[in-house]
């Protein structure tokens, strides 16, 4: 299965959507994501949307995994299998 | 008075200069083609395509790339997200020798002959080369691919070592021609980049070497990198189109337009009859799905499959499924194109 995440999908658990933009690491309220939104599918999210930390991002050529330092990594898979 | 040269008189110059006797065009002619206009555009392509079917057959290489060491490089190339020297989000992070065999069996399940280790770096320190002694040897192990590497500039003794490792192809880009050079990267020089990729090239290595266009060249500038790489003959040219990441100084700079960037292939393939040209950064966003099959038939005859180094790329299948449905055949593993 192909699991391509969105802009504001949280890196690390939970249900919470975070207060960060994964894609611009600026406020997901007020500001206008759409272009980070269709940007997600051609980039891996920089910035945690939980405390808007600079993540640790991995590409490889099927997959990329982001981690924060605070909270967690995660990993997805960018080919159906 | 010498007549006015039209975009109809270059294409057929092109057909007898370059189709039918095979001398590539000159610098000058790669302009010409690079300003020749939208009505044009559709001959242009067959007739690059053309060119690609009688020197270098239907078979496109298929080839994965992964970043061995990520970000925090000192240079300042100003395309590239991963220069230290700017405010880009891209932080700096190694791959373990594990996962860059997971990496290599993943490229090679696509049927992919081609795996390209990446680093950040001006060149390699002696952390790096000992990771890459380390990691081909564990590829070499387990995964029947060959390997190329891309690890900046390089001394003679790293050439060799590389060779010693068995690594096939170096990829080493011009990135500009050398009048915009200077614009582009300030930490080094454009002569500098030709001396590793002069040592790679008699070291017995493939040498791989392209560059970027729409950085703000001009056209005359986008004929001149094609005219010196068609110098330098290189196994292989990859060919980027700028993707202007958030934070670099060409930031700000829009995608080219994707008939821009359908005429610059094809004249890089009349430029360089013979060569691997490559689809490398920036496809998806400059020439989406159409202009992808477009280009596959004017000119380009090799692709990256899945994500690059920090942006992601297609999916492999969607990839797989057009050259088959163009009636390309993969390279396979034993075969030179
Ligand atoms: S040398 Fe390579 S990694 Fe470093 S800034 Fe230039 S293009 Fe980026
Ligand atoms: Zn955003
Ligand atoms: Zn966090």
């Amino acid at each position: 299965m192909v699991t391509r995440t969105g802009a504001s999908e949280p890196v690390a658990g939970g249900a919470d959507r975070g207060s960060w933009c994964g894609q611009c690491g600026e406020p997901v309220d007020g500001a206008d994501h759409a272009r980070c939104a269709r940007r997600s599918d051609l980039e891996p999210p920089r910035w945690c949307v939980h405390c808007r930390r600079r993540m640790k991002v991995q590409v490889t050529p099927g997959a990329w995994t982001a981690s924060c330092i605070e909270h967690g990594s995660i990993e997805r898979s960018t080919w159906s299998s | 008075m010498t007549a006015q040269v039209t975009g109809t008189d270059i294409l057929d110059v092109a057909r007898e200069q370059v189709l039918e006797r095979g001398v590539p065009l000159s610098q000058e002619q790669i302009a010409q083609v690079m300003r020749t206009g939208d009505d044009q555009l559709e001959a242009l392509l067959a007739l690059a395509h053309e060119v690609r079917m009688k020197y270098q057959g239907p078979a496109v290489e298929v080839e994965g790339i992964v970043s061995l060491k990520t970000g925090g490089c000192p240079e300042d190339c100003h395309f590239c997200s991963q220069s230290g020297q700017f405010t880009s989000p891209v932080r700096s992070v190694w791959l373990n020798i594990p996962e860059l065999v997971r990496a290599a069996q993943q490229t090679a399940a696509t049927g992919a002959s081609e795996f390209c280790i990446v680093a950040a770096v001006r060149g390699p320190d002696e952390k790096l080369m000992q990771q890459m002694r380390e990691g081909v040897a564990a590829i070499k192990a387990a995964v029947d691919i060959h390997v190329a590497a891309s690890l900046g500039m390089l001394t003679q003794a790293q050439v060799d070592e590389l060779v010693d490792m068995g690594v096939h192809r170096y990829n080493h880009n011009l990135e500009a021609g050398r009048s915009y050079f200077p614009q582009v990267v300030t930490t080094h020089s454009f002569d500098e980049r030709l001396d590793t990729c002069r040592m790679v090239k008699e070291s017995g290595m493939e040498l791989c070497c392209g560059g970027l266009v729409g950085m703000g060249e001009s056209i005359e500038q986008r004929a001149e990198l094609a005219a010196q790489l068609g110098e330098l003959e290189p196994h292989e040219v990859p060919l980027n189109f700028l993707n202007p990441r958030p934070g670099t100084p060409f930031g700000d700079l829009e995608p080219m337009e994707s008939a821009d960037a359908l005429r610059t292939i094809a004249a890089f393939r009349l430029a360089l009859p013979r060569t691997i040209l490559r689809y490398a950064g920036g496809r998806e966003l400059t020439l989406g799905d159409l202009g992808t099959r477009d280009g596959l038939l004017g000119g380009i005859n090799a692709v990256i499959v899945g994500n690059y180094l920090t942006t992601l790329g297609r999916d492999p299948k969607e990839d797989l499924a057009l050259l088959d449905e163009l009636e390309m055949p993969i390279k396979a593993l034993n075969e030179t194109l």
